[in-house]
């Protein structure tokens, strides 16, 4: 037993972008402990979204398909995750929120331990230890896990999307395993989606990002910014605290985890908090008016300037640049 | 309506600049750091005395809040402090600090739950020092019970609860049969996110936790804090996840101050190559 499983993440008929980062999570575990990984799509329309589990050179792909799946609950996928599971060395999502919600129920269900957010697996004489922040992405432990089968969960902005440039993985139905005694207690409701036509903060090539110095500006000053970009929008946690930005937007350790080519930190002190959330960014902007603030420490570029002046002319200045 | 609320003192990762990791990595060092409760799981404990009282009265206690904690003796202070919040009863689970993870915790939490029979258990859906994440779904599984992690909104219905939970792109709302295990997430203590179902529609919460008067203070010494023994609780205490060193991230080069937009614009277009 050295197969690695991926659990892929499923909506609406298709797989979500969040399964290729641990695709690349697989194909390193799996070659460090001498096998193969393979993929398990469960969910409303899995059939189809395997067709797009393809070619990334997974030994198998399995798909379960239930109606009693439509709506994800952990308490009906955990069962069958982990029976599953139960085949395979580690078993790997992508720390979304499905992936925080189901894998540490797998994991209980399996006796296993369970690594979280990881950011780097290290080979360690064909053994795996893995990397993860901690206090806010100030230290990294180096963890392992003592169970025959381990649990773990990637961080999407630190593990690269994997590419399709395999050849072609067989597709088995597995059976569905039915719910736990706890389903019977659980009722999916609704889900209500945030509309937006900017794309996803964890996914964006480049992020604008605002602070409480913002006020009741926040979209009218940063919307121009993120649109001349094509960018997402995201908020520090004061300032979605004080209600000028919805808490989704919320980039930081208790929020989302951004890693994009270009940062904007705009009106930001940068509390550690927050910097554990965008650190990773390849480049990173900030305009403050205060010139001591913490932010300008891990800048790339800083302007020291008021920023409902300096934003619009940004704007401006962008365009041209564009062309 | 009973509410186990688990809550774990942190070293304070605001002041995270002092988190200090010696040459050798053997270890994080803590010391100097101020410890506090975890912010998520001081939510829990807010958002289980609103769903035990009518928010329009909450001296009047209307169900019973049990508050326990994993740690040495100290750590009886973050538990007296919960019980002067309007806490009824604390537990302290005696343990190292260092000889625990989440699995090893949630199977403690497990028998604690048999014992105590709480039609809630509630805690924060991390603590920002490990921020793993997981013993409140762990010990869902443990228990078969339902569970809502990453709460926003918790309606009290008739033996159930409606949660709204922050999910990618949106709010997931599930209704769970009690008794269920539920985690939280920033916005539960905003003034609208909780309510019992005493507590009118209208009723409008002050933004964020509360704070304990001095009368409650004095009052809290004299309500019940019991200590139990790990061993009692997990007989097995070995750890499923265990660390090898820790190591600081590395640092980020220090940047350039640009003295106008224009100079920004040429150095994101023509030297970072970003735009």
């Amino acid at each position: 037993m050295a197969d690695v499983l991926v659990v892929a993440e499923v909506a609406e008929g298709k797989l979500k972008k969040t399964t290729h980062s641990a695709i690349t999570f697989a194909q390193k575990a799996a070659a460090t402990i001498g096998g193969t990984f393979s993929l398990l799509v469960i969910g409303d329309g899995a059939g189809k979204a395997a067709a797009e589990a393809q070619g990334f050179g997974a030994a198998k792909i399995l798909v379960v398909e239930d109606a009693s799946l439509k709506n994800y609950l952990a308490e009906r996928y955990a069962p069958t995750v982990a029976a599953v599971g139960k085949g395979y060395a580690v078993v790997v999502g992508t720390a979304s929120a499905y992936g925080k919600d189901l894998l540490p129920r797998v994991a209980a269900r399996l006796g296993a331990g369970y690594a979280s957010d990881i950011t780097e697996v290290i080979a360690d004489g064909g053994k795996l230890k893995y990397k993860r922040p901690m206090f806010a992405g100030n230290a990294f432990g180096i963890s392992s896990i003592t169970t025959p089968i381990q649990v773990v969960s990637v961080r999407q902005s630190a593990f690269a999307a994997a590419e399709p440039t395999g050849g072609p993985s067989a597709v088995e139905t597995v059976a569905y395993a039915g719910p736990s005694k706890a389903a019977e207690r659980v009722e999916f409701v609704s889900f209500d989606q945030v509309k937006s036509a900017r794309p996803e903060l964890t996914e964006a090539r480049v992020v604008v990002s605002g602070g409480r110095a913002l006020k009741e500006k926040f979209n009218q000053v940063l919307d121009p910014l993120a649109d001349v970009l094509g960018a997402a929008v995201g908020a520090s946690r004061a300032a979605c605290d004080a209600g000028y930005a919805p808490s989704d937007l919320q980039v930081g350790q208790t929020g989302k985890i951004v890693a994009p080519q270009l940062y904007f930190a705009i009106g930001i002190s940068g509390a550690i908090q927050h910097l554990a959330g965008m650190k990773g960014s390849k480049v990173i902007v900030a305009i403050n008016k205060d010139a001591d603030a913490p932010i300008f420490q891990v800048a790339d570029y800083g302007l020291v300037a008021d920023l409902f002046a300096t934003v619009p002319e940004l704007v401006k200045g962008i365009q041209a640049a564009k062309g | 309506m009973k509410i186990l609320v688990a809550l774990k003192r942190v070293a304070d990762p605001d002041n995270a600049n002092k988190v200090k990791i010696p040459a050798s990595g053997e270890k994080i060092d803590t010391t100097g750091l101020e410890w506090k409760p975890n912010p998520f799981d001081e939510y829990a404990l807010e958002a289980a005395l609103r769903l035990t009282e009518n928010g329009t009265q909450p001296k009047v206690r209307a169900g019973e809040v049990v508050v326990v904690t994993f740690g040495p003796k100290e750590t009886e202070t973050t538990l007296r402090a919960a019980l002067a919040t309007g806490a009824d009863k604390a537990i302290r689970v005696d343990a190292a600090d260092d000889k625990l993870d989440g699995d090893l915790v949630a199977r403690a939490l497990k028998a604690l739950v048999e014992k105590e029979k709480p039609d809630v258990v509630l805690m924060g859906k991390q603590a920002v020092d490990g921020d793993s994440n997981q013993v409140g779904q762990i010990l869902a599984e443990l228990l078969d019970w339902p569970m809502a992690t990453f709460a926003a909104t918790i309606r009290e219905e008739a033996g159930a609860l409606l949660v709204g939970r922050e999910v990618d792109g949106g709010v997931s709302t599930l209704r769970v049969k009690l008794p269920a295990v539920v985690t939280v997430d920033l916005r539960i203590v905003a003034p609208t996110s909780v309510y019992s179902t005493k507590t009118p529609a209208t009723h409008k919460y002050n933004d964020g936790v509360r704070f304990a008067a001095l009368p409650a203070i004095m009052a809290a010494k004299k309500k019940p804090l019991v200590e139990v023994k790990l061993a009692d609780l997990a007989p097995d205490q070995a750890l499923k996840v265990s660390y090898h060193g820790f190591a600081a991230p590395p640092a980020r080069k220090a940047g350039i101050k640009v003295k106008d937009v224009s100079e920004l614009v040429s150095k994101l277009k023509n030297e970072a190559k970003v735009l």
